[in-house]
């Protein structure tokens, strides 16, 4: 236990001097947006690898937050604590809803019908007048973090969103480890085993992807004011299939994998923009790569490389 | 001018014919989809990539080979399906024994290369592809204008259908494939060759893709993302039909394609998520499908 508290000061203390030091390496921008995937991936994750429920549709929560923040703040001029607050709600009725209506089936079938759901979503925004379709909502103002002090700077900005993204991970953190995470890990495992232990699973099935869904609108509020616009990318289908890759990709049964795989994925978006369609044969390679060669993820075999060789110490 | 509910005949039954195309792409695509999740209990996420890959095939054949539509509705399923067995065996003849999720993440992540590759190389305007000489021209019903090439769309595909179920129903092959479905290991110990069957079973689906790939390429033109939205459509489709039954995942497919249709005459606004309500309604009522068995 004592080993396991110092290894996670550790952590915290990493975490700390990368986002110190960072700025001073990537840009700002980058970092922020990069800061918020790492969240979204890690909120999928809760469900992935902690829940083993896959959710092909995650997007939708994400996009929607996003374009709820947006909207509120450039029309109704709130400050951003309100802003990201009504974009979060936005996202958790939505997970309410949809969880409700997914949970009924389980395995593929659930896959399915989270992606159907999200698609429902991507044509709503096409449609309606709010989101301004193809070009989205521009130009979002970062307003003043409780009235005092003002988000248009970069620096001070940079530092609000590491904040919400640090505590929010801590939470999730919080959330795996606690005694609702075990029972969660249960149902993974074996569900009639849990049912018959008297839990009522569909319960918690809900509540987690609710929660999932309400963290992956902290990260769409967050990203919308980072970068300013909220666009129909971040609904689409893609979306939520690359935060199935970043899960995939960094380790779905690891807490933080997830974070590592979207830190990734995010730096090949940025620097091989260029490179046209590209992007997507290289993000099927690494699916495919994932699924038959590494299933841990890179954090999940590095774990499992220590371990065999402290065992064979 | 003839009208119905205020609305002319003409834009009224052109709508429905529209309805009854989409249907049919829906009921062959869905039709693959249940085949290959009954034997391999994967959901071939890759499915709408294939049927683009057809279409592209087909365009191929007639630029590069100088084979028309004719030589294509044969050959550009036959070459998607032997690809189709190359990928079953190659990657997804590793994943039978995980979590059939990693069938879906698999199949996934090999519709984004195919799309990715077909994007680069042809890149994201479509390339039209002309109907068949035979086929061009309509003819005029009265009450409508009826375009020969959609209404041999139509029929074609519920040829392909009922081929499709007299195969699985009918014949010795077929009995193999339900009982293999049912029971692999058991059939196995009778002695029938279920690796080679579950090879066969992904070739055939593959090539229903292909096929409406084909004849989907003079309706619209030939592009490398018509897949990908169209395959998350035949999701829902299947979640309403439930993958259990052939005939049932046929009559969902033309059904809902016909109630899009007629959406896209009352209520346009609707059209694009009428079915995924109906999906929502289904899940409240029935959560299996309305064909399906319930576990």
């Amino acid at each position: 236990m004592e080993k396991n508290k110092l290894s996670s000061y550790f952590l915290i203390g990493l975490a700390g001097v990368v986002v110190l030091i960072g700025p001073a390496v990537l840009s700002p921008y980058f970092l922020m947006k990069l800061y918020c995937f790492m969240l979204f991936a890690c909120a999928f994750n809760l469900l992935l690898g902690y829940s083993g429920l896959l959710s092909f549709g995650h997007a939708a929560y994400f996009g929607m937050a996003s374009y709820t923040t947006g909207h509120v703040m450039k029309n109704w001029g709130l400050t951003p604590e309100l802003g990201i607050l009504v974009g979060v709600m936005c996202a958790a009725l939505m997970g309410m809803v949809f969880g409700w209506i997914a949970i009924r089936r389980h395995g593929i079938y659930f896959s399915m019908i989270t992606l159907a759901l999200a698609q429902m979503v991507y044509f709503f925004c096409l449609q309606a007048p709010f989101t301004h379709g193809e070009e989205g909502i521009q130009a979002v103002p970062r307003g003043r973090l409780l009235g005092l002090i003002d988000l248009s700077a970069t620096m001070p900005m940079y530092y609000f969103v590491a904040a919400v993204t640090g505590i929010s991970l801590w939470l999730i953190w919080r959330i795996v480890h606690s005694p609702f995470g075990r029972v969660l890990e249960s149902i993974k495992e074996n569900e009639p085993r849990a049912i018959s232990l008297g839990y009522r699973t569909n319960r918690y099935k809900l509540l987690a992807f609710v929660l999932s869904a309400t963290l992956a609108g902290v990260a769409g509020s967050l990203k919308v004011l980072s970068i300013q616009l909220a666009s129909l990318t971040d609904v689409y289908w893609h979306a939520s299939g690359e935060v199935v890759l970043m899960s995939l990709l960094g380790g779905m049964n690891t807490v933080f994998g997830p974070a590592l795989g979207a830190a990734i994925l995010v730096s090949m978006q940025t620097y091989l923009a260029q490179t046209g369609s590209w992007i997507t044969i290289i993000q099927g390679a690494i699916f495919l790569a994932c699924v038959l060669m590494f299933r841990k993820g890179i954090i999940g075999e590095i774990i499992a490389i220590s371990k065999r060789i402290s065992a064979a110490k | 001018m003839l009208t119905i509910f205020g609305i002319p005949s003409a834009v009224l039954f052109g709508q429905l014919l529209v309805g009854l195309i989409n249907g049919a792409f829906y009921a062959v695509l869905s039709l693959g989809l249940a085949l290959i999740f009954g034997l391999l209990n994967i959901v071939n996420f890759a499915h709408g990539a294939l049927y683009m890959l057809g279409a592209f095939v087909a365009w191929i054949l007639l630029h590069f080979f100088g084979i028309g539509y004719w030589g294509a509705i044969f050959l550009a399923p036959a070459i998607a399906a032997i690809f189709g067995m190359a990928l079953e065996r190659l990657i997804l003849s590793r994943l039978y024994s995980l979590d059939p999720l990693y069938g879906l993440l698999a199949t996934f992540g090999l519709a984004l290369l195919i799309e990715g590759v077909f994007r680069q190389f042809f890149g994201v305007s479509g390339q039209p592809y002309p109907a068949p000489l035979q086929l061009t021209g309509g003819m005029d019903l009265g009450f409508m204008y009826l375009p020969l090439y959609r209404a041999w769309v139509v029929a074609i595909s519920l040829v392909v259908c009922l081929a499709a179920w007299l195969l699985i129903d009918r014949t010795k092959l077929g009995a193999y494939l339900r009982a293999a479905t049912e029971n692999a290991e058991l059939v196995q110990a009778f002695g029938v060759n279920v690796p080679a069957l579950i090879t066969l079973t992904y070739g055939l689906g593959v090539a229903l893709a292909a096929f409406a790939g084909v004849v989907a390429a003079p309706v619209y033109s030939v592009n490398p993302l018509m897949g990908s939205n169209l395959i998350i459509v035949v999701f829902a489709v299947v979640v309403i039909g439930g993958m259990g039954s052939i005939l049932g995942s046929v009559i969902t497919g033309f059904a809902l394609g016909v109630v899009e249709g007629l959406t896209k005459v009352f209520y346009p606004q609707a059209s694009t998520t009428v079915i995924f309500v109906i999906m929502v309604v289904v899940l409240m009522v029935k959560p299996h499908g309305l064909f399906g068995r319930g576990q």
